[in-house]
């Protein structure tokens, strides 16, 4: 029996003449390399090494039959284009891969760094003195390494997102690409959530700190993360005109998240204070034993608060997206992963300027 | 009395007064006013709930479960009612229940919260 690719040359040398008559292409392309093909039902795995079986497969029944030494002729040139486009589309996806591959070995090297220069700050130091290495500390840092491993993925899947939208908006897609994308920066942002809630029960003061965030983020850091109000600030200007609809709806969201935020202000101002009298009860006392379980109870409920202001900053971009048209959530979006990457920059900017020497 | 079952789980002998029942007792406190809150004082996601009510002029009706003889009993029926989460803060509208602070907050962003304090008179503008 001959083997594939033999079988191959041979019917292409067969039927080369045909090549021009019957291609599909035609109606498309002008060109007549043959790279270029119609597009067709090729299975999404197909691979260039097993191009060659696919078509010693398909092209067995072609050559039975007498009467039909026109149509073996189109059904091979119609499988000759379909190979073709298999293998465009082949090395296409070996490319991405490749770029792929490349660009996480370049964030594996990133984040190595990261980690190298993290560990350097002590970070990672073992908050319990004199608890021993490897006990429950060594968990809890690893739920914070996962985090800030997963967050810096998450930045850079936003700044990707950023440019989308921008490309999206300037090609002036339909609304349907658009939804997509905005229904995109929507689950990202849950996402974030998501994995916030988990960073919380490994080290709620880790969130709180804003260590996680660049210098200028912090700057406005509240309960874990961002205000949403201050998001509602800075989007409208940008997703301008609004209808007077709008306008109202926007309105009644300022200000119902300005009193969800002032509520959530005013719950953790009274938890610190009763945290510091906690800890603050019998100081010369000595013992402090009940003090330390009335405030451990305290900072458990610091973690609620951190979930419920992010519970917050997710329905206020809910009800941001429910009020606006699909465009204008699309430019909203862009407007504030845009405002964040710029905080980011300025941190970035303001650590590298040159100070005079002392 | 009779038997109760169900959700409720509770078995009300007939020596007990109508009001012994903690859930029965939640309800009736929470139909006597507009907005009612039960809560905890030590608790300060509690704080953070009236102050949102006080921050929107509502006047809420609150009762610190630790400060009343049956709050344990009662307690233990939010639990129940809420499904686990913490039992306090829980609000009640027109002696309906809204729910812990996620829920309470979830309806103020989406625009419900407002009309539904305005249906129950504790609101007007």
């Amino acid at each position: 029996m001959n083997s594939p690719s033999t079988e191959l040359t041979r019917r292409m040398a067969i039927y080369e003449q045909f090549h021009h008559i019957s291609r599909w292409g035609d109606a498309f392309n002008v060109d007549n390399s043959p790279n270029t093909g119609s597009s067709t039902i090729v299975p999404a795995d197909v691979r260039l090494n097993n191009k060659a079986e696919y078509i010693s497969c398909e092209q067995v029944e072609p050559s039975i039959s007498d009467q039909e030494t026109n149509k073996p002729a189109d059904k091979i040139q119609r499988r000759l284009a379909q190979n073709r486009e298999a293998a465009r589309k082949s090395r296409l996806r070996k490319k991405a891969y490749v770029q792929q591959l490349e660009s996480s070995r370049l964030k594996l090297a990133q984040l190595e760094q990261e980690l190298e220069r993290a560990r350097q700050q002590g970070i990672y130091k073992s908050g319990a003195s004199g608890a021993g290495g490897f006990g429950l500390p060594a968990t809890v840092n690893s739920g914070i390494t996962a985090f800030e491993m997963e967050y810096t993925h998450w930045v850079e899947e936003q700044n990707r997102q950023i440019c989308e939208l921008r490309t999206a908006l300037a090609a002036h897609v339909t609304d349907i690409e658009l939804r997509i994308l905005v229904e995109s920066g929507l689950n990202h942002y849950c996402n974030l959530f998501r994995m916030k809630a988990d960073a919380a029960k490994a080290d709620v003061f880790y969130l709180i700190s804003g260590i996680w965030r660049t210098s200028a983020e912090r700057f406005f850091h509240w309960i874990g993360g961002f205000r949403p109000s201050e998001i509602l600030n800075v989007v409208v200007p940008q997703i301008e005109p609004l209808t007077d609809q709008q306008h109202l709806e926007v309105c009644n969201l300022r200000q119902s998240s300005q009193q969800a935020e002032d509520a959530l202000s005013q719950g953790v101002d009274k938890l610190q204070q009763s945290l510091a009298e906690d800890v603050a009860s019998g100081l010369c006392s000595g013992n402090y034993r009940a003090q330390m379980v009335a405030a451990i109870d305290k900072l458990e409920g610091l973690e609620n608060f951190v979930s419920q202001a992010d519970h917050l900053r997710q329905q206020t971009l809910q009800q941001m997206v429910r009020i606006l048209t699909t465009r204008q959530a699309a430019r909203g979006f862009l407007a504030m992963g845009e405002y964040f990457h710029r905080l980011r920059a300025l941190s970035s900017l303001w650590a590298a300027r040159p100070r005079e020497s002392a | 009395m009779h038997c109760q079952t169900g959700s409720r789980g509770t078995y009300v002998p007939t020596s007990r007064t109508i009001a012994g029942d903690p859930l029965e007792r939640i309800e009736r406190l929470a139909s006597e006013n507009a907005v009612v809150i039960f809560s905890v004082s030590s608790c300060c996601m509690c704080h953070a709930i009236k102050r949102l009510f006080c921050g929107m002029g509502v006047n809420p009706t609150v009762y610190e479960l630790d400060e009343d003889p049956r709050g344990k009993d009662m307690e233990k029926a939010l639990m129940r009612l809420l499904g686990n989460s913490p039992a306090v803060p829980v609000v009640f509208i027109g002696g309906k229940l809204v729910g812990a602070m996620d829920r309470v907050m979830a309806s103020h962003i989406n625009g419900t919260l407002v009309p539904l304090l305005k249906q129950a008179g504790a609101l007007w503008l």
